[in-house]
């Protein structure tokens, strides 16, 4: 078989395609519920209530898909210009680490100031995180998908370290986990009484913001050029190292802003399980929104109604969390492949 | 100093490196023979934790040690006929696809495991591998505890380097498959199937990245439980960057590897590891690779047409 490309795709396929891989996910989780002897119908019906289904379910899953947003943006802005950003988990926690060691009582400034020095601070931390792998890719050419894995797992042993260190706070217990950040480092709630913080907010600012840059901005264009193909940016003058230093930092910064609103926005302090693999899960976020910063945001609200969805039907269903990651596995895969068949036919000679 | 010293001497420190090396190595092989066909295969970590479940299980529900093994293998295969259906006609991204069968591998794993042993918190035991040793060579003093008397699973490991080096470079089909990564588009020329290089590659490749994940469950702790793969499967692709695409020398960067990680473990019982806390020395496997990709990365002996699709009539 071969692929022949189509040089105006009708509207059947390019809707048709994406929604047969929906329609593909849905069916296979399906038989997964009935396979952990649950009735398919009810269990998805548990997922979308448990999601969707009331107040406290929606905020809930719009808390959940704040972190997401922040990778989601922090993996699109890389893959746009092809930097193989794998490492969102390291950046992370190298944002919450700043929001704790700045947080917790060594600046005793009000919030208008705590805040924005917080947010700021984390994005210097994660962009210099992503900095390094992206140094050795541009100087050495050494594969920026492995190195940037590889400081997922430096990260989170250096950030264990430090929690069972210098980090400790004494009041906990003995439970590695560091203080509680004081009152002025959180993140307030956007309506009181509502379970939802302001780093839903941030986190839509800042996918305003990246769209702004990708498609208005000199950067953006050059970023997107690098992307398409290397070779045709440098000849046309682009310096390509540059812009994926510039790329690197940018999407470290982005990533660092989930590990900073987590701590400061929901859970008040650092521990080991701040991130259940936000960072990862980042990839699939930015993939199924075809890497368009707006289409982040309503990719993250998706993946982040499937994992709350998931957990509460879980609990009333007995079917294995670990559906919603298959499930979001599938829809990754066959989405790939929906998009790509939206622009090739198979020739089958 | 002194010991160190002592450390380097006894001979339950090179067996340790080892069976450390042991399922490194299949899963390196593994990975290398994609990539030597052209196929970055980043499934490599969620298809160990498939292959370590499903020898696992096998054994659990009452199978034999070496039909957990096949199993395990077969699983693996069964992804890497996914992924290999994905990137090779379909010719999707290879980043993106390996992913995703991390993901995909990796739930399903823990899917299954949690519904065979839903409320187990202690994960069983299986009666796994016992060390084999070999008549005579196993009494050498130093070498013989370390090299010959193994698990079985260990000397197929060692086998295999041989296996694959012979195919790779004293066979037709070994030249074929080398040259579907370099010049794809001359294969096809020869008449010859890239699309069915390749998609072997994957899916033999996957096969013996399972059989690492078995190792684990089979021949080293005995039981299944999360996170047991740990990062494994990345430092297998740093290492066949390491040993430069070649079988031998990846076999050595393995080796090499278990030095180091059964060096910290035992320094941290040690008066130096005493100062030490213990996650500078669980960091050092990663740290090490990353060096090690760096000091390598100046070779330019990566396949041509590494993640490069091929498109037939495609110019």
């Amino acid at each position: 078989m071969r692929l022949e490309l189509i040089a105006r795709p009708s509207p059947l396929r390019l809707i048709g395609f994406p929604m047969l891989a929906l329609a593909l996910t849905v069916v296979f989780g399906s038989s997964l519920a009935l396979l952990a002897g649950a009735n398919p119908f009810q269990t998805l019906g548990l997922i979308l209530r448990g999601a969707a289904g009331s107040q406290f379910a929606l905020l809930e899953t719009l808390n959940r898909a704040t972190p997401l947003i922040f990778t989601g943006l922090a993996v699109a802005v890389a893959f746009r210009a092809k930097l193989w950003n794998i490492g969102a988990e390291a950046q992370l926690y190298a944002g919450a680490l700043m929001a704790v060691l700045i947080g917790t009582g060594a600046l005793g400034w009000p919030s208008g100031l705590l805040l924005p020095a917080m947010a700021g601070a984390a994005m210097l931390a994660g962009a210099l995180v992503l900095l390094g792998p992206a140094l050795l890719k541009t100087r050495f050419g050494v594969d920026e998908v492995v190195t940037t894995l590889l400081f997922n797992f430096i990260m989170l042993l250096f950030i264990s370290m430090l929690l069972e260190g210098p980090l400790k706070d004494p009041m906990g217990m003995g439970w590695p986990q560091s203080s509680r950040l004081i009152p002025e480092a959180r993140l307030p709630r956007i309506v009181e009484g509502l379970r939802l913080h302001w780093g839903f907010a941030l986190a839509l600012i800042a996918a305003g913001v990246v769209w702004v840059i990708q498609s208005r901005t000199t950067l953006g264009y050059e970023m997107r050029a690098v992307g398409a193909n290397r070779q045709a940016a440098e000849f046309a003058g682009i310096p390509v190292g540059r812009v994926m230093l510039k790329t690197a930092l940018l999407s470290g910064g982005l990533a660092a802003l989930a590990g900073f609103s987590e701590v400061a926005g929901l859970k008040g302090n650092l521990t080991l399980d701040l991130s259940p693999g936000f960072g990862y899960t980042g990839i699939i976020v930015a993939m199924l929104a075809l890497l368009n910063p707006i289409g982040v945001v309503v990719s993250a609200i998706f993946v982040a109604g499937v994992f709350v969805g998931a957990d509460s039907m879980s609990r009333a269903a007995g079917v294995p969390t670990y559906i919603a990651n298959i499930m979001l596995a599938t829809a990754l895969l066959t989405m790939v492949l929906a998009i790509a068949l939206t622009r090739y036919r198979v020739r089958w000679d | 100093m002194g010991e160190i010293v002592e450390i380097f001497l006894s001979a339950s420190f090179w067996a340790a490196v080892i069976r450390i090396a042991s399922p490194l190595i299949f899963a390196t092989m593994g990975e290398l023979i994609c990539e030597r066909a052209g196929v970055l295969n980043l499934g490599i970590e969620g298809i160990m934790v498939v292959g370590a479940f499903a020898g696992w299980m096998t054994v659990y529900s009452g199978g034999g040690l070496w039909t957990g093994v096949m199993v395990a293998m077969l699983a693996g295969m069964l992804f890497g006929l996914l992924h290999g259906t994905l990137t090779v006609p379909f010719g999707l991204s290879q980043h993106v696809v390996g992913l995703g069968i991390t993901l995909l591998a990796t739930a399903s794993a823990y899917f299954a495991y949690r519904l065979a042993l839903p409320r187990v918190t202690t994960p069983p035991r299986i009666e796994a591998f016992q060390p084999f040793p070999i008549p005579i060579l196993s009494d050498i003093p130093l070498i013989g505890p370390a090299l010959f008397a193994q698990t079985p699973l260990t000397y197929l490991a060692f086998v295999l380097v041989g296996v694959v080096s012979f195919v790779l470079f004293r066979t037709p089909l070994g030249l074929a498959l080398r040259a579907a990564g370099e010049n794809p588009a001359a294969v096809a020329a020869q008449g010859l199937s890239v699309t069915a290089l390749r998609m072997g590659a994957v899916m033999v490749g996957s096969g013996l990245m399972a059989v690492g994940g078995a190792f684990l469950t089979m021949s080293a702790f005995n039981s299944f439980f999360f996170e047991m793969v740990n990062g494994r499967g990345w430092i297998c692709i740093a290492l066949v960057v390491f040993g430069a695409w070649m079988p031998g020398k990846a076999l050595l960067g393995a080796v090499l590897f278990g030095v180091f990680d059964a060096l910290q473990i035992r320094l941290q019982q040690t008066s130096i590891g005493a100062d030490i806390p213990y996650q500078i020395f669980l960091m050092m496997p990663f740290v090490l690779s990353i060096l090690a990709l760096v000091i390598m990365s100046r070779r330019a002996a990566i396949p041509a047409a590494l993640m490069v699709p091929f498109n037939k009539g495609e110019r």
